[in-house]
């Protein structure tokens, strides 16, 4: 689903976020849009502020400055990160500050995320997995539960329905009942994606997907991730390190080095950049290379 | 430890070989049973307690049981793969016995009709046992159990939410300096205590579960601590340290049903069973529903279980508010039992007694905390009453705390774990999750 | 206000408190520190100390009453021999109820559990083996006014727990910011993974923590223990109270820990003032439930690693 190019339909506006740690900035006023149904890649060498940057987008971080905006597929706009004017007392000046939504609230409103170290939950089955993933997006509450209520039990009918269906779209209905940290490592990759996919996001985040993967199960992954685009129509943004699956499965390609946007485009135009090649492998002087007056390398990347 | 010089090459020997060292650490362990379970000391004579329970004959079984205590852990050791089997084999016995959910079914009613009928052949000292120390406390530790076994946290001022549903019951009733608008039946006024004391969970949990799991722990410790000092100074609304009294027993005028609970202990503990029955089919539900697998996300990772959308804090307060109302129904129903409240009903340590039972049964394990509940709270008077053994109840959380050191090294799961508990101390043990609540801080970083 | 009228007897009666917080909090903020834990137990090291102290000065100053340069031997004494019996008591819990839990790599939950249960067995078993009374701690000095400052007047234990206090601090300030032991502690409270790298032997630190947390928690004991007696509950209260000290402080930070103990032992004495002593233990948790709310990190930050 390549999206054209006059149409401008933006899924997610990243506008000018700065995100500081004590003295360290770890991204600054970086820029991005990715349009809906479009698979953007992030790419940028170590430290470049890839990870800080997923970590703002899902709620992890609160950016000092700038905006993040969410529009989703009904035409909901849904600030993610945005000023909100507060009350400084009598006579004080009002400032304004960032305010931020939280990991969950920023999953409600349509983006999931994968982990660069899968994080499931290990001592459930593949099958408990998903169906997490997918309850989070039912009602049932502690006394409907208690009671099983006709519709506590519907619900809960309709969530292992999905969650069948969700662990048959990524290949692991066979090991629907087999508990997580048993799980080979593509098998456990895909395995959260299909959680992710649970909680029916319009924007799937995908931090490294293929970091620690073979390449057979690299082939795997770039195909399920085709699929989640194509056949679900979830757009993607991924955080990869691995050059050959960027420019296999990207749309467009943003580069971040030392927390700025370095170029932007479709992956034959950044390969060509210099810009990027010199942040890849570094600049032909050496003077040159440490001459970005850019802001420190991020903390923690991890 | 290296920094440990042994004057000769054999003791250096003795004291580097685990066998060693475990045998002396078994036979300290079966020394300390023996001062636990000696004659007591005092301050002018304070040794006279140690040497009372190691200077004689009685020593001797003391040190056998360290050694055979020794012997057993070797041989586990040397055939822990044989004997793990057996052991999962005997653990999983009774649901390969009852695979059907009909017979399992057919033996839960069986437990019920024992249940039932059992008791009416015992005598009152029993009965008024069953009631007050065993029923009241299995549905204490079914309500901890939701907030330590299934959120994973720890809340040490549990016995608080007892006293908020005791004194609602005073207060409805009429029992309290302070009087309501209108007096109520005690039996109507239970759902009144019961959201009593979930309200209080609620305002309690909400600002401090945002807290790191160990503070919490304290502030629980705290507030129950407060509750405490509250009843007892607030003469003019508590009754202060005295107490009230007058809280009348339950009654039923219902659609032409006319029913008295009186002074004997048999009728309450119908009236218990029943409320033990419903909890436990309620939390069995619970724990198998969306809310029990958020919880268990929850427990396991938190970052993840957020980004799955969960929102944690409110599943936190959800699973306080749930073991707080439960509390309350059981100080609730003692109340109106036993007629009166007084603020020494709500120690700070029955809330550590609370625990116990839970972690001593198994956390997140319904038949654990009702199997533990009642073990721990027959024993002690069984001991008490039994000629042989003439345990003092004064030194009950001496056991109790050598208890909780004991699961913790050995059986974390407790005796009667749950089988998604165990995987998971199994696995964080292998550093993969973290089974239990206690990590993180929620809210974001920046 | 309601203190006003004594509001330096207030401070100093609060300063008196302080001080032993201060000596209780220390331990918490130590171990914290390497563990990232609550030594929950850390109520019953404090009051092994007391008890220590007691049998020693019992057994050797009887119904004497020691004048002069005795008294101070004496008090010097007790302050080592509470100490010693905090430091047993402290390595002993750390080697049975903490370390097979983190050889196990066992959840924290499972830390907090087993140390809440060595504290209920071992004040128990303090009660079953001593006695459930109070017992006198020998009369070493004659209490009375020692000076006046703004019209209050101090007494002889104030300046005695005061010196006593004030010199432990100190050396442990010291003992941690500049010995190799201190090193091997900040290094382990910075990052025990990458510290056991670089060789330093973390079971040894923990011990060691553990011991100096001990030795601190059991002189407090016996200050405390001067005044009070000593009894088998006498652990709780104070020791939650240093915690809530430790936590105002910052809990990691040493010198956060002794801010906390003395600015809570002069608002807990002047918040007393306005009500009634009964409610003085409320006055306390109201304020670690203030703190934990509007300030977890503490007054001076947690200061993990830079523990000076």
């Amino acid at each position: 689903m390549v999206p054209t190019a006059t149409a401008s339909d933006p899924i997610v506006q990243v506008e000018a976020i700065t995100l500081r740690f004590g003295g360290l900035t770890s991204l600054s006023d970086v820029s991005l849009t990715q349009q809906r149904g479009e698979i953007l890649a992030v790419i940028g060498p170590n430290g470049a502020g890839k990870t800080s940057l997923f970590n703002c987008l899902t709620g992890v971080y609160h950016p000092q400055e700038g905006n993040i905006t969410f529009h989703d597929d009904h035409g909901k706009s849904v600030e993610i990160v945005g000023p909100k004017p507060r009350f400084a007392g009598l006579g004080g000046k009002s400032h304004v500050r960032n305010h931020g939504r939280k990991p969950h609230q920023v999953n409600r409103a349509g983006i999931a995320r994968t982990f660069q170290t899968s994080r499931l939950f290990n001592a459930l089955t593949a099958f408990e997995n998903v169906k997490i993933g997918v309850e989070s997006r039912m009602h049932t509450g502690p006394i409907g539960a208690m009671l099983r209520l006709p519709r506590t039990r519907h619900e809960d009918r309709e969530s292992d329905a999905r969650a069948s269906e969700l662990l048959e779209f990524v290949g692991l209905r066979e090991r629907a009942n087999d508990i997580a940290s048993s799980l080979p490592y593509g098998d456990r990759r895909r395995l959260e994606i299909a959680r992710a996919l649970g909680t029916s996001p319009q924007l799937l985040l995908l931090d490294e997907p293929a970091a620690g993967t073979n390449p057979a199960e690299k082939n795997e992954l770039v195909r399920l991730i085709r699929k989640v685009n194509d056949e679900r129509g979830v757009s993607v943004l991924l955080i990869e390190h691995d050059m050959g699956l960027v420019m296999t499965l990207a749309d467009r390609i943003v580069v971040l080095n030392f927390g700025q946007v370095i170029a932007s485009g479709v992956p034959a135009e950044v390969q060509q950049n210099p810009a990027v090649i010199e942040a890849y492998l570094g600049a032909p002087d050496p003077e040159d290379a440490y001459d970005t007056s850019g802001p420190a390398e991020d903390g923690p990347e991890k | 430890m290296s920094t440990v010089r042994a004057p000769t090459p054999l003791l250096r020997r003795l004291w580097l070989s685990t066998d060693a060292r475990r045998l002396a650490a078994c036979v300290a362990g079966g020394l300390v049973l023996a001062v636990m379970t000696g004659p007591e000391g005092s301050g002018t004579a304070p040794t006279s307690g140690f040497t009372g329970s190691l200077g004689n004959s009685r020593v001797i079984g003391f040190v056998v049981f360290g050694v055979v205590l020794w012997l057993l852990m070797t041989a586990r050791q040397r055939y822990g793969t044989e004997i793990r089997a057996v052991s999962d084999r005997l653990s999983a016995a009774p649901r390969r016995l009852l695979p059907d959910k009909r017979v399992r079914g057919v033996f839960y009613l069986v437990l019920l009709g024992i249940a039932i009928g059992y008791p009416t052949v015992l005598n009152g000292f029993w009965q008024e046992v069953l009631v007050d120390q065993i029923g009241v406390y299995v549905l204490l530790a079914l309500g901890l159990n939701v907030v330590v076994g299934y959120a994973g946290l720890l809340d040490l001022g549990y016995i608080a939410f007892y006293a908020i549903g005791a004194y609602s019951a005073a207060y409805w009733t009429g029992a309290l300096p302070v009087h309501p608008l209108f007096h109520l039946n005690a039996f109507y006024a239970i759902p009144l205590a019961v959201l009593a004391a979930m309200l209080a969970g609620v305002i309690l949990g909400a600002p401090t579960l945002r807290l790191r799991g160990d503070y919490l722990a304290i502030v629980t410790l705290g507030f129950g601590e407060i509750i405490e000092i509250v009843a007892n100074n607030l003469q003019g609304v508590t009754g202060g340290a005295q107490g009230v009294i007058g809280i009348p027993h339950f009654s039923i005028h219902f659609l032409g049903v006319v029913y008295h609970w009186g002074l004997g202990s048999l009728p309450y503990y119908y009236l218990l069973l029943g409320f033990i029955v419903v909890v436990l089919i309620a939390f069995h539900f619970l724990e198998n529903s969306r809310v029990g697998r958020a919880w268990v996300a929850i427990r396991e990772d938190e970052v993840a279980a957020e980004s799955s959308g969960i929102n944690v804090l409110k599943y936190k307060v959800m699973a306080f508010a749930i073991g707080a109302s439960t509390s309350g129904l059981a100080g609730m129903v003692e109340a109106s039992k036993i007629g009166f409240v007084e603020p020494g009903d709500f120690t700070v340590q029955l809330s550590i007694l609370i625990l116990v039972l839970v972690i001593f049964g198994g956390m997140g394990s319904l038949p654990g905390a009702v199997i533990g509940a009642a073990v721990l709270q027959f024993l002690p008077q069984y001991l008490r009453v039994h000629p042989l053994f003439g345990f003092q109840q004064q030194d009950l959380y001496l056991y109790l705390g050598a208890i909780l050191v004991v699961m913790m090294i050995f059986r974390p799961v407790g005796v009667f774990p749950s089988r998604r508990r165990k995987r998971e101390l199994g696995l964080a043990e292998h550093g993969v999750g973290s089974a239990d609540a206690m990590e993180s801080t929620t809210g974001p970083i920046s | 206000m309601c203190f006003t009228q004594n509001f330096w007897n207030l401070v100093v009666s609060g300063l008196y408190d302080g001080f032993l917080y201060a000596l209780i909090a220390l331990g918490y903020t130590l171990v914290y520190g390497v563990l990232q834990l609550i030594n929950f137990a850390h109520s019953e090291v404090f009051m092994s100390g007391g008890f220590a102290s007691y049998f020693i000065l019992h057994a050797l100053v009887g119904t004497n009453q020691p004048t002069g340069l005795a008294s101070v031997g004496y008090v010097a004494l007790g302050v080592l021999g509470g100490g010693a019996g905090g430091a047993a008591i402290a390595f002993l819990l750390e080697r049975v109820a903490y370390r097979p839990l983190r050889r196990r790599n066992a959840p924290r939950l499972a830390f907090l559990i087993s140390a809440i249960g060595a504290s209920y067995f071992l004040y128990n078993l303090a009660g079953k083996e001593f006695g459930r009374n109070a017992l006198e701690i020998p009369t070493l000095f004659t209490n009375g006014p020692v000076f006046s400052v703004f019209g209050a007047t101090v007494q002889t234990i104030y300046v005695v727990t005061a010196i006593a206090a004030l010199i432990m601090l100190v050396i442990v300030d010291r003992v941690v910011a500049m010995t190799r032991l201190g090193k091997g502690i900040r290094a382990v409270a910075q990052d025990a993974e990458t510290a056991s790298l670089m060789g330093v032997p973390i079971d040894r630190v923990i011990s060691q923590t553990f011991i100096i947390g001990g030795l601190l928690g059991g002189a407090a004991g016996f200050l405390f223990g001067l005044n009070a007696g000593v009894i088998f509950t006498m652990g709780f209260t104070p020791a939650l109270k240093a915690f809530t000290a430790a936590v105002l402080g910052g809990i990691g930070n040493i010198r956060g820990a002794v801010l906390g103990g003395l600015l809570l032992g002069i608002v807990e004495n002047l918040g007393v003032a306005c009500t009634q002593a009964s409610w003085r233990d409320v006055v306390a948790f109201g304020i670690l439930v203030l703190v934990l709310l509007i300030r977890p990190t503490g007054l001076l930050g947690e200061q993990l690693g830079r523990a000076a």
